[in-house]
């Protein structure tokens, strides 16, 4: 009655972590995460953090220093927040700020919180301690004294965030605040102006404003977080009376596992790619034995449960992260339920990766990471199989294996509260990069069921538009000469103003290439730079971003050059080469599109083509567009 | 006082101070054990709170003085 998990287990888990100590430090370090993860609580995590802290020197730990400005007894939290950590590789070293002295905290540069010098802080202030009037007096105050009070509180976070951002660069994570469980003026406060409710949730989203226009600031939205786990049980108004503790002790651990979903990003402990299994897991039952119209997926009970993982995975793609399937299957059932089930919301599309085969989760898993470019430590695992989790998590103990609970009910939920899909900042790019490696997928399944490089390519349908750089387009080309490495013929490194220094008054060109084809737009994927002087054109810089590498694109490019250089009157097209440690895939370009070497240096070589004899041939099957001025 | 409480009270306070279980006894008091503090002792009464689910009242924990004197406490309000 008194073990949460099963109790002989954790106990053997307890006594081999003390005895793998000093003999084996990483088995010990599993051993331990994997005890915390079947006793997570109060009285384990004196033992966890005190064996962790054993190991130190022994495990790749990332350091980071949290400090804590608070209103109330955190201290019981920051144990449950330093097993937590370690389990997850991270070494915390925490610094608890005095009581009520966040003002002097972060407008005072001397001190200790700025003499800490941490990576991040969380500010942590009830809404009793820091709007007493909203809190207490709500039933009194007038409208105009409620609005004070949202611009008083507004002004004061503002003026403590912009303090603290003028001397540390540090994140900073702030607690929103929570609505009280009864409202002053009872039912009617829904109609008040502002009611006392209303009141507290316009700070709240003056809170979101502040974080949005600010690099480094979080909102943690602590209502919210109380909500989840009921407000009512939440709280232990003892101990908040003698102890100044608002929180019950079975909570402590909810609030430093939301710590956490902050603390994952902020280390780059997160996960980029979702590895799952198929059977009883994305739907319920086994394809190969109950067939299309047996498996349980839809909007009814049982198949709700797994349409609920299925849209909590749906949301994780839409934010970037990376869908894969690993799953012991016949290819054909699986890809026909993929498609054809009425109950999918996981179409093939959405997936970047697939395994579908016989072999061991483990080699797939591998297979997954190297096909997506990613280090095995990106990958989550989620099966529903314990055999399949241990086996992957014995063989690959840098995967992130996500244990199943048995009840299929429970999987969303699991899933939605995992730390490692967390993000701070979402770009377009974050947003579309399923979507990329899906399309990449696509090709590559096209590719090989085309006899010839040459169908394949026709199949492709590749629209290529060429235009100089503009305003608009000139952040990306100085970036992608920044940033490409191996389709690069010269490897010269341009900030926007060089480029924009680039006229054609001087002979300059700067000519952008974007790239489309059946599957997707790939956008700006290209860049070429040349210069006329006299009666020579030279390439002063010719690049590809390794996404369209191996499509032509870069004869049509080439050919591009060759014509309208032709056109200017220019009588040869010449471009160096200069190999760096990178950039072989383009060591032949010159050669085999019919340039002859004319002059050899320690640094590369120099490449000509005899406008007046020679000529690029464009490749057939892409259409290329000129904008004008190209 | 059955043995298993006092044991588990033990082996709870053990992990909460961070001592060895053997340096842990029935007379063990934030006298004799350094790091038994104020943070500690709120520490241990959470613990205690969570792992046999029942809650002290704020003039229980003030009584407790020492590990023998909290696993009775413990005893008496199971058996409640």
């Amino acid at each position: 009655m008194f073990q949460r998990g099963d109790g002989s287990v954790s106990a053997q888990l307890r006594k081999e972590a003390d005895s793998l100590l000093a003999s084996d430090p990483p088995a010990a370090a599993r051993r331990l995460a994997e005890f915390w993860a079947r006793e997570p609580g109060a009285a384990s995590a004196g033992f966890v953090v005190s064996r962790f802290e054993k190991l130190r020197g022994t495990q790749r730990l990332i350091p980071f220093r949290l400090a804590i400005e608070r209103s109330f007894t955190v201290e019981p939290a920051i144990p449950l927040l330093r097993a937590e950590a370690f389990a997850a590789g991270i070494d915390l070293s925490v610094q608890v700020g005095n009581f009520n002295a966040c003002a002097q905290a972060f407008l005072d540069p001397e001190s200790a919180l700025y003499r800490f010098e941490p990576d991040a802080v969380i500010l942590a202030v009830e809404t009793r301690e820091a709007a007493p009037e909203l809190w207490r007096d709500s039933a009194k105050l007038s409208a105009a004294e409620s609005h004070a009070a949202v611009r008083r509180l507004t002004t004061q976070f503002r003026d403590w965030l912009d303090a603290f951002r003028r001397r540390s660069q540090a994140s900073v994570i702030v607690h929103g605040l929570e609505l009280p469980p009864w409202a002053a003026r009872g039912v009617l406060d829904t109609q008040s102006e502002p009611g006392q409710l209303e009141a507290i949730r316009q700070v709240n989203r003056e809170l979101g404003c502040l974080a949005r226009d600010r690099r480094g600031v979080y909102v943690l939205d602590y209502d919210h977080l109380v909500a989840r786990h009921g407000r009512l049980a939440w709280h232990d108004e003892r101990k908040w009376l003698t102890m100044r503790m608002p929180i019950a002790a079975e909570h402590l651990i909810h609030l430093a596992r939301e710590w956490m979903r902050f603390l994952h990003p902020l280390t780059g402990k997160i996960a980029k790619v979702l590895a799952v299994d198929l059977d009883n897991t994305l739907w319920g039952g086994i394809i190969g034995e109950d067939g299309l119209s047996g498996i349980k997926l839809g909007l009814e009970y049982p198949g709700a449960a797994y349409r609920g993982l299925q849209q909590a995975m749906l949301d994780l793609y839409h934010r970037g992260v990376l869908l894969a399937i690993a799953s012991k299957n016949n290819p054909d059932d699986a890809l026909e339920a993929l498609r054809e089930h009425p109950g999918m919301l996981l179409k093939p599309e959405h997936f970047a990766a697939l395994r579908v085969n016989w072999n061991d989760k483990a080699q797939s898993l591998r297979e997954i990471a190297a096909e997506l470019n990613l280090g095995i430590d990106a990958v989550a695992f989620l099966d529903d199989n314990p055999v399949e989790c241990r086996r992957v998590r014995d063989a690959l103990p840098e995967v992130s294996v996500i244990e199943l609970p048995p009840d299929p009910m429970e999987y969303a939920r699991v899933l939605r509260e995992c730390p490692l899909f967390e993000r701070l900042a979402l770009s377009e790019e974050d947003r579309k990069r399923g979507e990329y490696y899906a399309a990449e997928r696509q090709r590559t399944e096209l590719e090989q069921s085309m006899t010839t490089r040459e169908d394949f390519f026709r199949s492709l349908a590749q629209q290529a538009e060429i235009a100089p750089v503009t305003e608009a387009t000139l952040a990306r080309v100085a970036q992608l000469t920044q940033k490409t490495n191996q389709f690069n013929l010269t490897t010269r490194r341009y900030s926007e103003q060089q480029i924009a220094a680039m006229t054609p008054e001087d002979g300059w060109r700067v000519l952008s290439i974007r790239v489309s084809d059946c599957f997707s737009d790939n956008g700006l994927v290209g860049v070429a730079i040349t210069r006329d002087q006299g009666d020579v054109c030279e390439i002063d810089t010719f690049l590809l971003s390794c996404r369209v590498i191996g499509r032509t694109v870069e004869t049509a490019l080439l050919a591009f050059l060759a014509g309208r250089a032709r056109s200017r009157g220019m009588r040869r097209l010449e471009g160096w080469f200069l190999p760096t440690k990178k950039n072989a895939p383009a060591r032949e370009f010159y050669q085999q599109h019919g340039f002859q070497p004319v002059r050899q240096q320690e640094q590369g070589t120099l490449w000509a083509l005899d406008l007046e004899k020679d000529t690029v041939n464009p490749p057939e099957w892409i259409q290329v567009t000129a904008r004008e001025g190209a | 006082m059955t043995a298993n409480i006092l044991e588990q009270v033990q082996s709870i306070a053990a992990d909460i101070l961070m001592v060895e279980p053997d340096e842990i006894g029935p007379q063990s008091s934030p006298e004799s054990l350094e790091s038994w503090d104020s943070v500690q002792h709120l520490n241990l009464v959470l613990a205690l709170e969570e792992k046999f689910s029942l809650q002290f009242a704020p003039e229980e924990i003030d009584q407790m003085r020492t590990i023998g004197e909290i696993a009775g406490l413990v005893e008496r309000k199971i058996g409640q």
